[in-house]
C-alpha cells in the first residue's frame, strides 16, 4: 500500500482501517452505520431516562419529584431526543448498513460525506442536549410554539440550543439524504431495476426525498426564530406585528412529513422481515411501493390537522379533515399487504419477526386513533389531551421503535457475525410489548377523561390517579426491557452463536455474502435477475407449483474464490469529515456562548473543506 | 400466546368500565350541551368503527401466527406475489368507508364552529396564567369563573395578551386556541344547571411554567339567577364606610400602599395593588395586568381555579405568590402580617 500523500500540506491521508483511528477516520458505510446505531441507542437511553422522570412526576397527583420548569424541560427534551437523536439516526444507521448490501454496491456514493453526516449528527446531538450541561434546557415543547420561544418568555439559552442544535442536525440529515438518493439511483447492481429494489431500499429512497424537501422548511423557521432572538427581528412576535401562526405553519409543514420520515423506514424493515420469516414474497410489492409514494406525497397535504384549533375556519379545517382521513388508505393497504404476506406462509416466530408482527398490531391501533384524530369535529375534544400522547406513542414506539428493534435482531448477525440470543430476545420482546401497552394504552382513557398533555401536576379529585399510576408502572417495565435488550446486544458480541452468511434463509442480496460482511461487501458485483434475487438462486418453483431448493444454489459469496479481494479498490479513510464537523458544531454552538467560538469554528470548517477538496487518493486510480 | 386473547378482552372491558366514567370532572363522555353532544356523536361513530377494525384485524393476525406457525418439515409455501382484485378491494373499500364517515364529521364541523346569531357575547383573554372575561353587552368584567344561562348559546371571542392559550370546558364542548394577533370564535351552550363548583375547564395549549395551573370554571345557572349575577357584578366595589375597620384599612392599602415588588426575573419595583388589579369604583381603575377583583369574594376559587376561595389561601398567596403558583407573574409584595390581614379582609368583602 502506498504511503499517505500530503493533502494541502497539512495532514497525510490515513491508510489504516485498524484500531480506534481506523474507526474515527472510517468512510465505510457499515462502520458508519454501526456508529450511528450505537450513538442513537445511547441517546435513546437518555431519552428514556427523561421519559421515566416524566412518568415518575405524573405517577400520583401533586407529586413534587421535579420542579415545574424541570418537568417542562423533560418532556421537551424527551421528544427532541427521541425524534432527532434516536429514531431518525437509528433509521439512518440501517440505511448505511443495509442499502449498499441490498443493491449490490461496495459503498455509498459519497463515502466522506457519509462520515461527515455521522460526525455532524454526533456533535449536533451534543449541542442540542447542551442545555442540560449548562442547566438551561429548552422548556417550550418540541413544537416550540411562538411567542413562548421568544426572548421575552424564554430568556435563558435553552431555546438557543434548540435552534442551533436542530440547524446543525439538519445539515447532517440533508447530507445523508442526498447521499442515499444518489447511491440508490447510481450504484444499483447490473439488472437491478427500480422495480427489483428491495422494499427497504425503496423506503430509504422515499424517506431521503422527504428529508431533503422537509428540512429546508424547518431551517427557514429556525433561522427566522434565530433572527428574532439574536437580532431583534419580529417574525413571530405578536406585540410587534409578527405572526405566531407563521411558526406553526412552517413547523408542521416540516413536522408532518417528518412523521413519515420516522415511519417509512420502519415500514421498509417490516417489509423485509415478514417475507423472510414467512418464506413468502411480499404480497403486492408494487402496491406497497406505490402506497409508500402516495404517503410521501400526501404527507405534505395534511399539516394543518395539527392546527385544527387555531381558528383556520370551517372550510380549511374541513379540507384538512378529508386529506387526513384519506392518508389512512395507503397506510391500510400496507397493513393488509403485510397480513396477506403472512397468510399461508411458514411463519417462524423469531424475535425479529415477533417485533415485526408486534409492529403491525400496535401500528393498527395507532392508525385507528389517528383516524379518530382526523375527524376534526370530535377531535376538538381530544386535541392536546393524553389521547394524543397515546396516539403518537403507538405510532412512534409501537411503530417506528418496534420495527427498528426488529431490524436490530434481523441484521445483527450480518454485521457482527454473531446471533443475538433468542431466549433473551423473546423475554425482552414480551416485556416490551406488555410494558408498551400498559404504559400507553391507559393514556387513551385518561385523555378522553380530559387530562391535558404537558401538565406537570394534576389534582387528586380529577379521577386520573389510577391510570396514571398504571402508565408509570408500564413505563418502568418498558425501561427494564430496554436494559435487557442492551444486555443482549452487548453480550451477543462475544458470546452469541456464530452466524453463517444466511442465518434466516433470507431473500435479498445481503444474505448472499459471508457474515460479518467483508469490508468490500461483494467480491464480485452480482448481476440481478429477480426481485428476491438471493432466494431465486436458492429455490425454484417447478411445473407442479411446488418450490424446492436448487442443488448448490445457496453457495455464499460472489466469487471470493477466484477474485483477489486485496485488489478491490475502496475509498480511503479521511480525517477531514471529522475536522469539518467539529468546525460546524463550534460555529453553531458559538452563538450560545461566545461569537469568538463561532469564528474559530468557521475557520476550522474552512480548513476542513479545503483539506477535503484537495485530498488525494492513496493509490493511483489508473487501474480502476 | 393464546392466553393473551382473554387477557386483552378483559383488559379492554375493564378499561372501558373504569375509563368512561362520565362523573369525572373533565370527562368528554358526559356532554351537557349541544356542542359537546354533537361531538360525542361523531366520536361514538368513529369509536365503534375502530372497535370493528380492532376486533377483526388483530385476532386475524393472532390466528395467522398460530395457524401458519412453521413446524418441522413444513414444505416451502406457495410463492404468491399478489392478487390484483384483492388489492383493488382493500384500496377501494376504505375509501368508501371514509367517504361515508366524512359526511357527519363535516356536518358537525359546521355546527360546532359557527356560533348561533343570538349568542351572548363573552370576550376571553388568556394571560400567563389566568383568564380574563368580559361580557361586552352586559358590562361585566371578571376573571377565571364564568356564568352562563342554561339553554342559551354563548359565543366566546378568544384573544391572548401574551403567548398562545387554549380554552376548554370538556363537558360543554371542544377547545379553541387564544392567539395573540387574532380573535378566534367558538360557542358553548349548557343545557343543565352546573353543580355548585361549576363545570371544570383548563388551558390546553402549553403556555409556560404554570400551564398546569391555568384552570377555569363555568357556572351554568337558570336565567333568573344569571340576571341577578349580572346585576351584582355590575355594582362597583364597597365604599370605606360600608366596611369593617380592618377591611377599610385594607382598601386603603389596596389603593395607596407602595410596596416593594420582587418579580420572578429578579427585578424589583415600587408597586400598588391597584396598579395591576381593578376594583371598580376606586380612584385608580381599569388596570388589566392582573385579574379584575371587583367581585373576588363571589367566586368559589382563587388563582385561576387552582384553590378554594378562603381567607387562609388568600393570605398564603399574598405571603409569596411563587410558592402557590410557580412562575406566577404576580410579584412578591413582601407585606407585613398586619397589611396582609387587612388586605385579606378587604378582598373578602368584595362580594
Amino acid at each position: 500500500m502506498a504511503t499517505g500523500t500530503q493533502s494541502g500540506g497539512i495532514l497525510a491521508r490515513p491508510t489504516s482501517i485498524d484500531g480506534v483511528w481506523g474507526w474515527i477516520t472510517t468512510v465505510d458505510a457499515k462502520r458508519i452505520g454501526m456508529m450511528y446505531i450505537t450513538t442513537s441507542i445511547l441517546f435513546f437511553l437518555w431519552g428514556g431516562i427523561q421519559a421515566l422522570i416524566v412518568r415518575t412526576q405524573l405517577s400520583h397527583p401533586g407529586a413534587e419529584f421535579v420542579s415545574p420548569d424541570t418537568y417542562n424541560s423533560m418532556f421537551t427534551m424527551h421528544a427532541l431526543t427521541m425524534i432527532f437523536l434516536a429514531i431518525m439516526p437509528m433509521s439512518v444507521g440501517f440505511f448505511n448498513l443495509v442499502v449498499p448490501l441490498q443493491i449490490g454496491a461496495r459503498d455509498v456514493a459519497f463515502p466522506r460525506m457519509n462520515a461527515l453526516s455521522y460526525w455532524v449528527y454526533l456533535f449536533g446531538g451534543i449541542l442540542l442536549s447542551m442545555g442540560w450541561l449548562v442547566g438551561e434546557a429548552a422548556s417550550a415543547g418540541w413544537f416550540a410554539y411562538a411567542p413562548l420561544t421568544e426572548s421575552a418568555y424564554a430568556a435563558n439559552r435553552g431555546m438557543d440550543f434548540y435552534v442551533l442544535g436542530l440547524l446543525v442536525l439538519g445539515t447532517s440529515s440533508m447530507a445523508g439524504a442526498f447521499n442515499f438518493i444518489v447511491t440508490i439511483i447510481n450504484l444499483r447492481a447490473p439488472g437491478m431495476s427500480f422495480f427489483k429494489l428491495p422494499v427497504f431500499v425503496w423506503m430509504t429512497f422515499l424517506t431521503s426525498i422527504l428529508l431533503v424537501t422537509a428540512f429546508p422548511v424547518i431551517t427557514v423557521a429556525l433561522i427566522e426564530l434565530m433572527f428574532d432572538r439574536y437580532l431583534g427581528a419580529n417574525f413571530f412576535i405578536a406585540s410587534q406585528g409578527g405572526d405566531p401562526l407563521l411558526w406553526q405553519h412552517l413547523f408542521w409543514v416540516f413536522g408532518h412529513p417528518e412523521v413519515y420520515i420516522l415511519i417509512l423506514p420502519a415500514m421498509g424493515i417490516v417489509s423485509e422481515v415478514l417475507p423472510t420469516f414467512a418464506r413468502k414474497p411480499l404480497f403486492g410489492y408494487s402496491v406497497i411501493i406505490f402506497s409508500g409514494i402516495v404517503i410521501g406525497v400526501m404527507g405534505w397535504m395534511v399539516w394543518s390537522h395539527h392546527m385544527f384549533t387555531v381558528g383556520l375556519g370551517t372550510v380549511a379545517v374541513g379540507v384538512f379533515t378529508v386529506t387526513t382521513m384519506l392518508i389512512a388508505v395507503p397506510t391500510g393497504v400496507k397493513v393488509f399487504s403485510w397480513m396477506a404476506t403472512l397468510w399461508k406462509g411458514s411463519i417462524a416466530l423469531t424475535t425479529a419477526n415477533l417485533y415485526s408482527i408486534g409492529f403491525i398490531a400496535l401500528f393498527v391501533i395507532g392508525g385507528l386513533s389517528g383516524v379518530s384524530h382526523a375527524m376534526s369535529s370530535s377531535d376538538f375534544q381530544q386535541h392536546e389531551t393524553y389521547y394524543v400522547i397515546a396516539h403518537i406513542h403507538y405510532v412512534l414506539f409501537g411503530g417506528s421503535i418496534m420495527a427498528l428493534f426488529s431490524g436490530l435482531y434481523y441484521w445483527y448477525p450480518k454485521f457482527t457475525g454473531r446471533m443475538m440470543d433468542e431466549r433473551y430476545g423473546k423475554v425482552q420482546f414480551w416485556m416490551l410489548f406488555a410494558g408498551m401497552n400498559i404504559c400507553f394504552g391507559p393514556m387513551h382513557w385518561v385523555g378522553m377523561d380530559g387530562m391535558p398533555r404537558r401538565i406537570y401536576t394534576y389534582a387528586s379529585n380529577m379521577g386520573w390517579d389510577f391510570w396514571n399510576m398504571i402508565s408509570t408502572i408500564g413505563a418502568f417495565i418498558l425501561g427494564f426491557s430496554i436494559l435487557l435488550l442492551l444486555h443482549n446486544l452487548v453480550r451477543s458480541l462475544k458470546k452469541g452463536e456464530i452466524a453463517d452468511g444466511d442465518p434466516w434463509d433470507g431473500r435479498t442480496l445481503e444474505w448472499s455474502i459471508p457474515s460479518p460482511a467483508p469490508h468490500y461487501n461483494f467480491a464480485r458485483i452480482p448481476t440481478v435477475t429477480d426481485r428476491d434475487d438471493w432466494w431465486a438462486r436458492k429455490y425454484a418453483t417447478g411445473d407442479d407449483g411446488i418450490t424446492r431448493p436448487v442443488p448448490q444454489g445457496g453457495a455464499y459469496g460472489h466469487g471470493e474464490e477466484d477474485v483477489d479481494v486485496h485488489s478491490i479498490h475502496l475509498p480511503d479513510p479521511s480525517y477531514w469529515p471529522l475536522v469539518t464537523a467539529i468546525g460546524m458544531a463550534l460555529m453553531g454552538g458559538g452563538f450560545a456562548f461566545h461569537l469568538a467560538i463561532t469564528v474559530v469554528g468557521a475557520l476550522i470548517m474552512t480548513v476542513g473543506i479545503y483539506g477535503w477538496a484537495f485530498e488525494p487518493v492513496n493509490e493511483p486510480s489508473d487501474d480502476h | 400466546m393464546t392466553r393473551a386473547i382473554p387477557l386483552l378482552i378483559f383488559g379492554t372491558i375493564l378499561m372501558l368500565a373504569v375509563g368512561c366514567t362520565p362523573d369525572h370532572l373533565m370527562s368528554t363522555f358526559d356532554p351537557v350541551g349541544p356542542v359537546a353532544a354533537e361531538q360525542k356523536k361523531v366520536w361514538d361513530y368513529v369509536f365503534w368503527a375502530m372497535v370493528f377494525v380492532f376486533v377483526t384485524v388483530l385476532p386475524a393476525l393472532l390466528y395467522m401466527c398460530i395457524k401458519f406457525r412453521r413446524k418441522e418439515g413444513d414444505p416451502i409455501p406457495a410463492q404468491v406475489h399478489g392478487n390484483r382484485n384483492l388489492e383493488i378491494l382493500w384500496t377501494v373499500l376504505p375509501i368508501v368507508v371514509l367517504a361515508v364517515a366524512a359526511v357527519p364529521t363535516l356536518n358537525v364541523l359546521r355546527f360546532v364552529l359557527e356560533p348561533p346569531a343570538n349568542s351572548i357575547q363573552v370576550n376571553v383573554t388568556g394571560h400567563q396564567w389566568w383568564w380574563e372575561f368580559e361580557y361586552p353587552e352586559l358590562g361585566v368584567k371578571t376573571a377565571n369563573e364564568l356564568y352562563v344561562p342554561v339553554g342559551h348559546p354563548v359565543q366566546f371571542n378568544l384573544m391572548s395578551k401574551d403567548v398562545i392559550h387554549s380554552f376548554w370546558v370538556p363537558k360543554l364542548g371542544g377547545k379553541m386556541d387564544a392567539i395573540p394577533t387574532r380573535t378566534n370564535v367558538m360557542w358553548y351552550q349548557a343545557d343543565v344547571v352546573s353543580p355548585e363548583e361549576g363545570f371544570y375547564g383548563q388551558c390546553m395549549e402549553f403556555c409556560g411554567t404554570s400551564h398546569a395551573n391555568m384552570k377555569l370554571r363555568v357556572h351554568a345557572v337558570d336565567s333568573d339567577e344569571f340576571d341577578q349575577w349580572v346585576e351584582d357584578q355590575t355594582e362597583p366595589g364597597p365604599e370605606a364606610e360600608e366596611l369593617s375597620e380592618l377591611a377599610a384599612q385594607g382598601k386603603d392599602h389596596f389603593e395607596n400602599l407602595d410596596f416593594k415588588a420582587t418579580y420572578t426575573d429578579g427585578s424589583v419595583s415600587q408597586q400598588r395593588c391597584a396598579y395591576c388589579h381593578t376594583v371598580a369604583g376606586l380612584g385608580i381603575s381599569g388596570a388589566r395586568t392582573g385579574p379584575n377583583l371587583t367581585h373576588l369574594a363571589s367566586r368559589g376559587t382563587l388563582l385561576s381555579a387552582m384553590v378554594d376561595n378562603t381567607s387562609e389561601n388568600l393570605a398564603d398567596w399574598l405571603e409569596n405568590p411563587q410558592v402557590m403558583k410557580p412562575g406566577s407573574r404576580m410579584p412578591n409584595p413582601e407585606l407585613s402580617d398586619e397589611q396582609t390581614a387587612a388586605l385579606v379582609a378587604y378582598l373578602q368583602s368584595l362580594k
